[in-house]
């Protein structure tokens, strides 16, 4: 797909507040700051904007690169030709600078000169020294190599025209405690921005201008914004074995529990935190601790999530309370560990040997993150199953533009149906996996309530009391209703989200697709309305599937579904479990890695409406 | 039918512990492993103890992983909740439940595979954590469900029943624990209750994880001539390097006793260990003196029993971490959501 034209970055001339820009750097020399820095002081100067971070399995001396986009329209999904690129890391010069449009520009430290190779006619290269300057201005090896960064955020604040009360504002708080830190980033900055407005005609035709759009938003990352949601969904007891990039959710529980659930008289933990030996033992705890009536979770990758597959199924066979956060990476085995992909979609819904069916979620982005995590708990209680959360790198540990996070005060847990001891009294006999409300959801007791609720959890075959049982009526029946469970499960989760295609006629094109690449899709959508093509698009959040995605399968001529995986996943989940013929599913995949843009998918799209008249034609570029 | 009920009668001449209740309150199913498994007499020395324990049989979680050994929790505590999981992994499930509820008593039931092949990681993780939970290992050397391999537990040169020799050196569970840094250590037989009872006592009330290895012979697949793990071999080679008793807090019972006669040891809740007979050059108390005196022992080829090490001083999981006092399941959700306000002003810093 490389040489074809970005859309989006077709238009030429001056621009405000519609940019995308890349910074290369080395990880390990500290650019993180900088570029979040740059990021924040766009948010409050009220402009949407993301900040994506692409960096390598790596402690130090690697590539890596943080992408910014900001688009008045709120666009901010991935793209993949940038306006402007800061080439700080040599060892990636000629890629960051082939990624630049025709007419863009490139910032580099011009304290060595640059190879005449890299050189492209159609760029304005823009060299300053800031090696120089840092040598010149900082001691120590250290604090001149971290400053450099700073100064490229001076650059960039003459060259887009950011408000630099904002920028300051932003350093001064970032650095309160420190103070030869603030003085010494105030100081970078400025020689960045000083020596721009010197010596290039600031601002570029392409440029930032205060907007309002972010009064009611903030930024957070996914795995964060999880994190809060077990915290105020009542969960207390988290099991984990670190794993990217899953890692920073339970770091953000760890440390939202610090601040928020101590004890005020004692100082004591209102919680539970167990880094287990793996994650067999992590996915363990979590299920020990939801069968004994505490809202218990894991949060976990690829990799892990294949470990755990075993006490899954012993989850779902003794029917246990257990939140499974999935934050997706780069696949199979270890695959790409810093890469975003959907991979994990089939073996997350059918984890584990046998017959087994499982509880998913697919946020979006980081605001669904948290209102899925009090989901997950609640739906995990109510069905006595394990649920998913399936989110990803992109969502779990970039930064995200959402609205403020709302939390309604009545909201009470749902503990589902657990008998108490006066319940339990009066009972003649309580029978743990008997179907007596005839919704396939039996009855459950919590260990240490009374004599009579007494019963034995076994992951081997068992009949309504359960008691162990090879004998196939009374394992049938357990797992008839098992079935019946899940099933009914599917009307329960949170609805598709099904965004119409502009314009009063209904559409006969349908996108259907899940998770990040959302705001990507919806960019998209536009784009394809602008090139009159009109779709419509429904965006799946739970599995099993609600009934209203037949609805908009049934209603639509063609239907592309868009992921990020090889193999089609979501696809094949809807041609076998809505279910549907899969001559009307086409597929759009894209997988490497990135993020989604918006031209992935238009690109692919048009491919395949081009390449196929009428319905007779195969299927060019979809999965069979 | 795949489950054996047990009639329950109970003679009004039985015997009652002082919540009112008899064996029969503190029995299972009927078992269904091979007549003279030493399983089942470990089962019934758990009865025992549990009943000389006074504990409500509700208030006791029996958890198990899988094997012989798994199944035998079906076999005591009718009225407690029981947990059968996946295959060496009893110690995490057992985490979880201890996490979630500190004040029940725990009693986990693994045996030899469970533990030192499949669950050797588990095991030795629920020991760093310091579970408070009594863990019993039904050590048998042998595989009985899948008919007769030598598990990890197999002395060198013991013979299956079929002929094979194991030339795989062992991997001894006390040895093990105590290098570990267990925090209770014990090794017993199946075919011994007086030394049994006293030390499963001992075990359930000891706050933190307590080892119990438990020579347990397989009648079907381990107890014939060649075997290092049978009846009469364990007979023959039994040094009891220890004989502790387990006596509740009562100090007039404790004043039977003459000084200088036994060494006491303090547990959490007020009860003593007593130490009643202690081999010349053993010491229970140090770790590393344990650890040198069995390791030679077992070079000699005798199997050394009796309460080993107990730290009562150590620090069990929900110390080291910090946790409230009572139960986090008792916790009421107002003071587990922070509310409205609170996410209102922490969003302050996400902009």
């Amino acid at each position: 797909m490389t040489g074809t034209v970005d859309p989006i970055q077709s238009t030429r001339g001056p621009r405000v507040n519609d940019l995308a820009l890349k910074i290369g750097t080395v990880n390990g020399t500290g650019s993180a700051s900088a570029n979040g820095l740059l990021r924040r002081a766009i948010f409050r100067m009220g402009i949407p904007v993301s900040g994506k971070n692409l960096f390598p399995s790596n402690i130090q001396g690697l590539p890596t690169w943080y992408e910014i986009r900001v688009n008045s329209r709120g666009h901010t999904a991935r793209t993949r030709i940038f306006d402007l690129a800061v080439a700080m890391n040599p060892a990636t010069y000629a890629r960051d600078i082939q990624e630049v449009r025709p007419g863009g520009w490139v910032v580099h430290d011009s304290s060595w000169p640059l190879r005449a190779e890299l050189r492209r006619d159609d760029l304005t290269f823009i060299g300053v020294p800031m090696a120089d300057m840092c040598v010149e201005n900082f001691k120590g090896d250290r604090e001149r190599i971290l400053m450099k960064n700073m100064v490229y955020v001076g650059v960039l604040a003459a060259l887009l025209e950011m408000d630099m009360e904002v920028v300051r504002e932003l350093i001064q708080q970032s650095f309160a405690r420190k103070k030869a830190l603030l003085d010494s980033n105030f100081l970078a900055i400025q020689l960045g921005y000083d020596f721009a407005r010197d010596n290039f005609s600031c601002p570029l035709p392409t440029r930032l201008e205060r907007m309002d759009e972010n009064s009611d938003s903030i930024v957070i990352d996914g795995n964060s914004a999880a994190a809060l949601g077990c915290v105020y969904a009542g969960a207390t007891l988290a099991a984990w074995y670190p794993i990217t990039p899953s890692t920073s959710l339970i770091d953000a529980f760890s440390h939202f529990c610090e601040r928020l659930r101590k004890d005020p008289d004692t100082g004591r933990n209102r919680f539970l935190i167990v880094q287990a030996e793996d994650e067999l033992a992590a996915a363990g705890i979590v299920i020990g601790a939801g069968w004994s009536g505490v809202r218990s979770f894991t949060a976990t990758s690829g990799p892990g999530l294949s470990l755990m597959g075993e006490f899954i199924g012993l989850a779902y066979y003794a029917e246990i309370p257990s939140v499974f956060f999935d934050i997706q990476r780069a696949g199979p085995s270890t695959g790409m560990p810093t890469r975003t992909q959907q991979g994990d979609i089939l073996s997350v819904v059918y984890a584990s040997h046998g017959d087994t069916k499982h509880i998913a979620l697919f946020p979006a982005d980081p605001s669904e993150c948290f209102h899925f995590a009090v989901n997950a708990f609640d739906l995990t209680e109510r069905f006595q199953t394990p649920v998913f959360v399936v989110s990803d790198l992109d969502i779990g540990m970039n930064d995200w533009v959402v609205p403020r996070l709302q939390w309604d005060d009545a909201y009470r847990p749902d503990r589902g149906k657990v008998l108490g001891a006066q319940e339990l009294e009066t009972m003649e006999k309580f029978r743990r996996y008997l179907d007596s409300d005839g919704d396939g959801i039996p009855y459950r007791t919590l260990p240490g309530v009374h004599p009579k609720g007494a019963y034995f959890a076994r992951g081997s075959g068992h009949d309504q009391d359960g008691r162990y049982t090879e004998d196939e009526g009374g394992y049938v029946e357990v797992m008839e209703r098992i079935a019946r469970k899940i099933e009914g499960a599917g009307a329960q989760l949170p609805k598709p989200v099904v965004r119409d295609a502009p314009g009063r006629e209904a559409a006969s094109l349908g996108i259907v697709a899940l998770g990040g690449v959302d705001r990507a899709i919806i960019e998209a959508q536009e784009i394809l309305a602008e090139l009159g093509i009109r779709v419509d698009y429904l965006r799946v959040r739970g599995f099993p599937f609600h009934p209203s995605v037949r609805d908009f399968l049934d209603s639509h001529e063609r239907v592309f579904v868009v992921e990020q995986n090889r193999d089609a996943q979501l696809r094949r989940l809807l041609i076998t479990e809505v279910p549907f013929p899969g001559e009307v599913l086409e597929s759009v995949t894209r997988y490497g890695g990135l993020p989604f843009s918006a031209t992935d998918a238009v690109e692919e799209i048009r491919g395949l409406l081009d390449g196929r008249g009428s319905a007779e034609t195969s299927m060019t570029g979809s999965f069979a | 039918m795949s489950w054996i009920a047990k009639p329950r009668i109970a003679h009004p001449s039985l015997p009652k512990n002082s919540l009112g209740l008899t064996h029969r309150d503190y029995e299972g199913g009927m078992s269904t492993l091979c007549a003279g498994c030493g399983h089942d007499s470990i089962t019934a020395a758990l009865i025992e103890a549990l009943f000389e324990l006074n504990l409500p049989p509700h208030r006791v979680v029996k958890l198990s992983g899988i094997g012989c050994s798994g199944k035998t929790p079906a076999y005591f505590l009718n009225q407690s909740h029981g947990f059968n999981g996946v295959h060496g992994r009893m110690p995490a499930v057992a985490t979880g439940a201890v996490g979630a509820n500190r004040e029940l008593t725990y009693v986990g039931i693994s045996g030899d595979g469970d533990s030192l092949s499949i669950g050797i990681g588990q095991f030795a993780h629920a020991i760093r954590r310091n579970v408070d939970l009594l863990y019993v290992i039904e050590n048998n050397g042998v595989y009985g469900l899948t008919k007769g391999q030598f598990s990890a537990s197999a002395d060198v040169g013991s013979k299956a029943k079929k002929g094979m020799e194991n030339l795989q050196s062992p991997i001894d569970p006390v040895l093990l624990a105590l290098s570990l840094g267990a925090t209770f250590v014990a090794r017993s037989f199946s075919g011994d209750k007086e030394q049994l009872i006293p030390i499963l006592k001992a075990g359930v009330r000891h706050r933190g994880f307590a080892v119990v290895d438990i020579i347990s012979p397989c009648v079907t697949f381990n107890d014939h001539e060649g075997s290092t793990k049978s009846y009469r071999y364990t007979r023959e080679h039994l040094t009891e390097v220890t004989d502790a008793d387990f006596v509740e807090r009562m100090p007039e019972i404790t004043a039977s006793y003459e000084a200088g006669e036994t060494t006491d040891v303090q547990m959490h809740d007020g009860a003593i260990l007593r130490f009643r007979k202690v081999a010349d050059g053993f010491d229970p108390s140090d770790r590393d003196r344990a650890y040198a005196y069995i390791s030679e022992r077992v070079r000699k080829g005798e199997i050394v029993t009796g309460l080993l090490h107990a730290n009562e001083e150590a620090l069990e999981m929900h110390d080291l971490s910090g946790t409230v006092e009572g139960p986090l399941v008792d916790l009421p959700f107002e003071d587990l959501c922070p509310g409205s306000d609170v996410l209102d002003a922490l969003q302050e810093g996400f902009r």
